[in-house]
């Protein structure tokens, strides 16, 4: 899932930085994604593991780091 | 009735004062002038009015931002300068209360209230192309613990009358454009070197100048949160409130000539309802449209500003961004339809009824923050948002 994540993060994520070189738990925001191309993030990882995100969840934490991300997913996933 | 319900009745009443009997009188030589409307703020600190979001605990008055609205609306009722600078003011203040929790910053606080000091903002920048969530410009630090800022910034509103300037910048000279923080500035640490003028249709008495601002400080002025949360849950919300409280004073005023012109023409002929009253009665429920929608989402951030999650969420974002380019919109429409009202008298600039300063303030609402940039946020939003 982390490889997704972060492919989707490279393509979609507009970071000024390697996404392979961030930890897991490094703010992506400080990292230097902007709210635009966090939705675009949003929706690429819609469509990749076939979810959606609900309301309560589309906030600025829910992906601010590869590890946020992986619990949303995982929880989405798994209800 | 409540003590906070007795004190919201308490600040209008004292904003109604002010806004009738200095703010109203000064405004046509406001205007003309595009001079900063100081008579105005004299009377607003001496009613303590500046440091009304302040709780009391650090000498403020302790109001919500729904009672700081219907100050806003008073005072924009009778001149929209005077409106604007204090809902501008009011949306920095709300910032600080919110995000500044060091002694620092409470200490700030107390002096706001106690010398009613004014604040400004330096957001926009030269080179963002309009997107106050980047920065260019970039706090400097010298290893001493002293921090230094330059910034090109192409409007500062009354940025030449403000005790202090809350600037946006990136947090570090290696941080990406959106990683930035809120820097306060304060004379005599802070210059600026005005780069443009303010001669514009409307607004006139903001004296939104372009400056150079250079600043000195220590890490002790920077707020601790970044910027985006500031933005997305205070500085965002409680602005586009106050300003629509403001658009919402405009349309008043405007409905307000309308009624008496009606009614004028009503007693000529008493027994015949003039062709304006089904004009008058078209305006009035646009109006009516205009305060629900104010007062609605005013009452809709008191509800919420305990709920930190609430007020990140995006569906809170789409509605104060939909918040303002509705009011900004109907602001112009009601305006119209009091022109086409009134006639010649609202059309000329030399009549009791004239409607010209009006008409170009209310053009203002839409274009300083371009209603376009709002929406286009609120497109990207709409991919992914779902309203359940």
């Amino acid at each position: 899932m982390d490889e997704a994540i972060r492919t989707i993060l490279a393509e979609h994520g507009h970071l000024p930085v390697d996404v392979e070189k961030l930890r897991d738990e490094d703010d992506l925001y400080q990292a230097g994604m902007t709210s635009h191309a966090s939705v675009n993030v949003m929706l690429a990882l819609e469509d990749e593991f076939d979810i959606e995100f609900p309301e309560p969840m589309l906030r600025k934490s829910t992906f601010e780091s590869v590890a946020a991300i992986r619990i949303a997913i995982s929880e989405l996933a798994g209800a | 009735m409540t003590v906070s319900e007795d004190l919201g009745i308490e600040l209008s009443r004292r904003a109604e004062r002010i806004a009738l009997e200095v703010a109203g009188p000064a405004a046509p030589d406001v205007d003309r002038a595009a001079r900063f409307p100081s008579e105005a703020f004299d009377a607003l600190r001496d009613a303590s009015l500046l440091s009304a979001l302040i709780p009391r605990e650090l000498g403020g008055e302790g109001a919500t931002v729904g009672q700081v609205a219907d100050v806003t609306f008073e005072l924009g009722r009778h001149c929209a300068s005077t409106g604007l600078i204090f809902a501008m003011h009011q949306g920095q203040v709300a910032s600080v209360v919110r995000h500044g929790r060091t002694d620092f910053f409470e200490g700030f606080l107390t002096e706001v209230a106690e010398r009613q000091l004014l604040l400004a903002s330096a957001t926009t920048e030269v080179g963002v192309g309009g997107d106050v969530r980047t920065s260019v410009c970039t706090v400097e630090r010298d290893g001493t613990g002293s921090i230094r800022l330059e910034k090109m910034a192409p409007v500062i509103s009354y940025g030449q009358h403000a005790d202090a300037i809350l600037a946006t910048a990136r947090r570090s000279p290696e941080s990406p454009p959106n990683d930035q923080v809120l820097v306060l500035c304060r004379p005599p640490q802070v210059t600026l070197e005005p780069t443009s003028g303010w001669d514009t249709l409307g607004f006139r008495g903001t004296c939104s100048l372009g400056f150079r601002l250079v600043a000195e400080g220590d890490e002790s002025c920077i707020l601790s949160d970044a910027y985006g949360d500031i933005s997305s849950q205070t500085m965002l919300p409680v602005s586009h409130i106050l300003w629509s409280s403001v658009w919402l004073g405009l349309a008043t005023a405007a409905a307000d000539k309308a009624r008496q012109f009606v009614r004028a023409e009503a007693r000529k002929k008493p027994g015949v309802t003039p062709p304006s009253a089904m004009r008058l009665a078209e305006l009035i429920a646009q109006l009516q449209r205009l305060e629900e929608l104010v007062r609605g989402s005013a009452r809709r951030y008191d509800q919420q500003s305990d709920d930190v999650d609430s007020l990140s969420s995006m569906g809170f974002a789409i509605a104060m961004n939909s918040l303002k380019v509705s009011a900004s919109t109907l602001v112009v429409d009601i305006v119209n339809r009091a022109m086409l009202i009134l006639g010649m008298a609202g059309y000329r600039e030399d009549s009791p009824h004239s409607l010209g300063r009006i008409l170009r303030d209310a053009h203002g609402a839409a274009i300083m923050v371009n209603n376009d940039r709002i929406n286009s946020n609120t497109a990207q939003m709409l991919l992914v948002h779902k309203d359940d």
